[in-house]
């Protein structure tokens, strides 16, 4: 599974990286970036799904 | 006047809507018309469906920010020296929109707010302190009010003792003077003039690691940004930053207080802390925002008008049944919640991971000092409403 945040979608909620500290993170103007390039280790694709799900900006894609 | 239709008549000000908004969104939201009108309060859209409210804050160029107040403003603040001073980012549109919050944004970053964490931990036991040997005190006027005011003058630079006359200042724009010009007008007056002088001051003596001294410093495209919008954002952050984290802080301590299963729950499993606080803040969304009508135009079936004021009814997006499940219900680890607490699209909330730092740490601190609290009686607990939903009385014993 990969993830990657939809260009200029994110306006900086957050919510991913409350649901998955490991996957995403912050840029210096608190959007979300991806800290994990590539395939995501099987024990965090749950909450992988869970960041995906706590968008509100629907932002965010998980490739499987 | 007492509200008949909540369809045609609704109103936000209402004693009883004031006190629990939900049963008349719901009527509305389920009706066949989930966006309602009413001609109150110089008149107003109130979207309720998720889907619907999002929508208007994606489309920014029919639903402008010109005013953003669920009233308007008293025709005078037009005029005089501060005419020009608005509440940027909150009050601007694209294109100038893009840079007013570019420039605010990096002193919000959950990176750059960590270092909140510490001093609002002190804080928080300083003001437990006070009341903790009485087995009683007010969870929103001892603790909650007194929070996020203090917060606010430390980012800002300007002193904590001062937090009183803040919060009155606050309190006369988003509260008392919604309903009444006068008070709005003076106590927006107070707080310009109060930031026109700490502008003074930082030109006279620049301070170092300063918010107002780097702002004022700050270029755009090679060119030094106007003082009026410096003054501006100094406006918004004490505007914005003190009622609504407040409400949201004294509405969670009011939600544990009636339920002894979730202060376990987060007892239990500390884990639970960063989702249990997304759900707190779905369901006791304190904002409600406005937009207003650039150029006539149907928005789901409503013929809406140039100049017409939406309401941006993010509590209610947040009840939504589309949406969430169960949503009246507080589930402290509920996996999807695409809450709306902190708006959506390019004006989302630029002060929200300094929210949720001062609304977790506010509720870990008082649960590891007060682990078991009750009401002192449910009846007594009084709400403000209308911009910002919260209590403003909350006894509790323990």
């Amino acid at each position: 599974m990969k993830v990657r945040v939809n260009d200029g979608a994110c306006h900086g909620h957050q919510m991913c990286a409350i649901a998955a500290p490991e996957v995403f993170g912050s840029d210096d103007y608190g959007n979300a970036v991806v800290l994990i390039e590539g395939d995501l280790p099987a024990d965090l694709e749950a909450k992988a799904r869970r960041a995906e799900g706590n968008c509100p900006e629907r932002a965010i894609t998980i490739e499987e | 006047m007492s509200v008949t239709d909540p369809l045609t008549d609704y109103d936000i000000f209402d004693r009883d809507y004031v006190l629990d908004p939900f049963p008349v969104q719901e009527a509305i939201r389920e009706s066949g018309c989930p966006i309602a009108h009413t001609e109150r309060w110089g008149g107003s859209w109130l979207p309720t469906r998720y889907e619907d409210v999002v929508a208007l804050a994606q489309e920014y160029e029919t639903f402008t920010s010109r005013q953003i107040l669920v009233t308007a403003p008293p025709p005078q603040q037009a005029e005089g020296a501060y005419a020009g001073v608005a509440a940027p980012p909150i009050s601007s549109d694209p294109p100038e929109h893009h840079w007013h919050r570019r420039l605010i944004l990096p002193f919000f970053a959950p990176q750059a707010v960590a270092k909140y964490e510490e001093g609002t931990r002190d804080l928080c036991n300083q003001l437990i302190d006070r009341f903790v040997e009485s087995g009683e005190g007010d969870a929103a006027a001892d603790y909650a009010q007194q929070i996020p005011v203090r917060v606010i003058a430390t980012m800002l630079g300007v002193p904590t003792d001062l937090s009183d006359t803040f919060t009155g200042w606050v309190r006369g724009v988003l509260e008392a003077g919604l309903t009444d010009p006068k008070i709005r007008l003076e106590s927006r007056m107070k707080i310009l003039d109060y930031f026109k002088e700490q502008i003074e001051d930082r030109k006279a003596n620049p301070r170092e690691n300063d918010l107002i001294t780097t702002l004022l410093n700050s270029e755009v495209d090679g060119q030094k940004v106007p003082e009026e919008y410096v003054h501006g954002v100094c406006n918004l952050m004490l505007v914005a930053g003190v009622d609504t984290t407040w409400s949201a802080i004294g509405a969670s301590l009011w939600h544990l207080a009636q339920h002894p299963e979730h202060r376990r729950q987060l007892r239990e499993n500390p884990d639970l802390w960063p989702m249990a606080i997304e759900e707190l803040l779905r369901a006791y969304a304190p904002v409600t925002m406005a937009r207003l009508v650039d150029h006539d135009v149907e928005f789901q079936g409503c013929p809406m008008k140039a100049g017409d004021r939406v309401l941006m009814a993010f509590p209610a997006a947040n009840r939504d049944p589309r949406q969430f499940e169960n949503p009246d219900e507080v589930i402290l680890d509920r996996e999807h919640n695409r809450h709306v607490a902190f708006g959506a699209g390019i004006h989302r909330c630029a002060g929200s991971n300094l929210a949720r730092l001062e609304l977790r740490v506010a509720l870990q601190t008082w649960l590891a000092r007060i682990p078991e609290f009750e009401l002192v009686d449910p009846e007594s607990v009084t709400w403000a409403g209308g911009q910002v939903r919260g209590p403003r009385i909350c006894k509790v014993r323990f």
